[in-house]
């Protein structure tokens, strides 16, 4: 029988893995796609405690977690394409504008 | 039984898939690998009986933000980053605080893991059929924050289109003012 901490477990994990990709690498699609994997993970707890409690509310703010993360890796990926149109490149060790 | 297996079988793929998204130096490569984690994904919101969180998971996540991450991919010439160091210095702090953050979820998991328990089957869908169940609260519970993320759709829509909207094509249209 599959109980609840086995989804629990697996969404830190995945949470885990998303949050060590954003922290080490240094190509910017490969950290816009480590959030995508940390919203998943997010995805994974409210349609677990949903099933769990037998309430649908869960599965209706996971589709509100899959509309924003649908809206920020459109302007995520939007700034990328801005920003190699000004530095040509990908690196964000390079894109460091701001960095005072 | 069955369950179990199919629960680790789709876990496998998605850890095993997310950790090489995290490693490989070509980017075409993590997103193919972010395809089969969010694929498993699915395959566990079916176990789970969410059949529409999981049809909305293939469509938008697969077909929509993975094709985006491909078109965008194929937009920036990464040659240059595949010869270069893949992690930054900062490394060893990164690995440190993650396992930091997975003993904190783990010690949350394990001591709340007595409230976990509820009571079975307490409230029965008021009508047959997950996606229709969805529909139904989606629509009448929460249609404001229905069209809020309509709106908030609508600007991420505007504001990709302006970020990559060409700078020569506004300067040219400042001139011709």
């Amino acid at each position: 029988m599959v109980s609840l901490h086995h989804y629990l477990i697996l969404s830190a994990v995945l949470f885990t893995i998303g949050v060590i990709g954003v922290l080490t690498r240094r190509n910017i699609l490969i950290i816009l796609m480590s959030i995508e994997l940390m919203m998943n993970a997010v995805n994974i707890n409210l349609i677990a405690f949903s099933g769990q409690l037998q309430d649908v509310i869960g599965q209706v703010f996971a589709i509100f977690v899959i509309v924003v993360a649908a809206a920020e890796a459109a302007v995520g990926l939007g700034i990328v394409i801005a920003m190699f149109s000004n530095k040509e490149t990908v690196n964000i060790g390079e894109i460091d504008l701001m960095k005072w | 039984m069955l369950e179990l297996v199919i629960f680790y079988l789709f876990a496998t793929i998605a850890v095993v898939s997310a950790i090489l998204v995290i490693t490989r130096q070509s980017a075409v490569h993590s997103a193919m690998f972010l395809a089969a984690t969010l694929l498993s994904v699915a395959g566990i919101f079916l176990s789970l009986q969410a059949e529409f969180l999981a049809g909305v998971q293939v469509l938008v996540y697969v077909g929509g933000i993975l094709v985006l991450f491909v078109f965008v991919i194929m937009l920036v010439p990464t040659d240059r980053a595949m010869f270069e160091r893949r992690y930054n210095r900062q490394g060893k702090i990164a690995l440190v605080t993650a396992a930091i953050l997975i003993a904190e979820l783990g010690y949350g998991v394990y001591r709340g893991s007595g409230s976990f328990v509820f009571p079975a089957g307490a409230i029965e869908p008021a009508v047959e059929g997950n996606s229709q169940w969805v529909g139904t609260v989606l629509y009448q519970n929460y249609l404001l924050p229905f069209e809020i993320a309509s709106i908030l759709l609508l600007v991420a829509i505007i504001g990709a289109v302006v970020l990559s909207k060409k700078p020569s094509t506004a300067d040219e249209s400042a001139v011709g003012e």
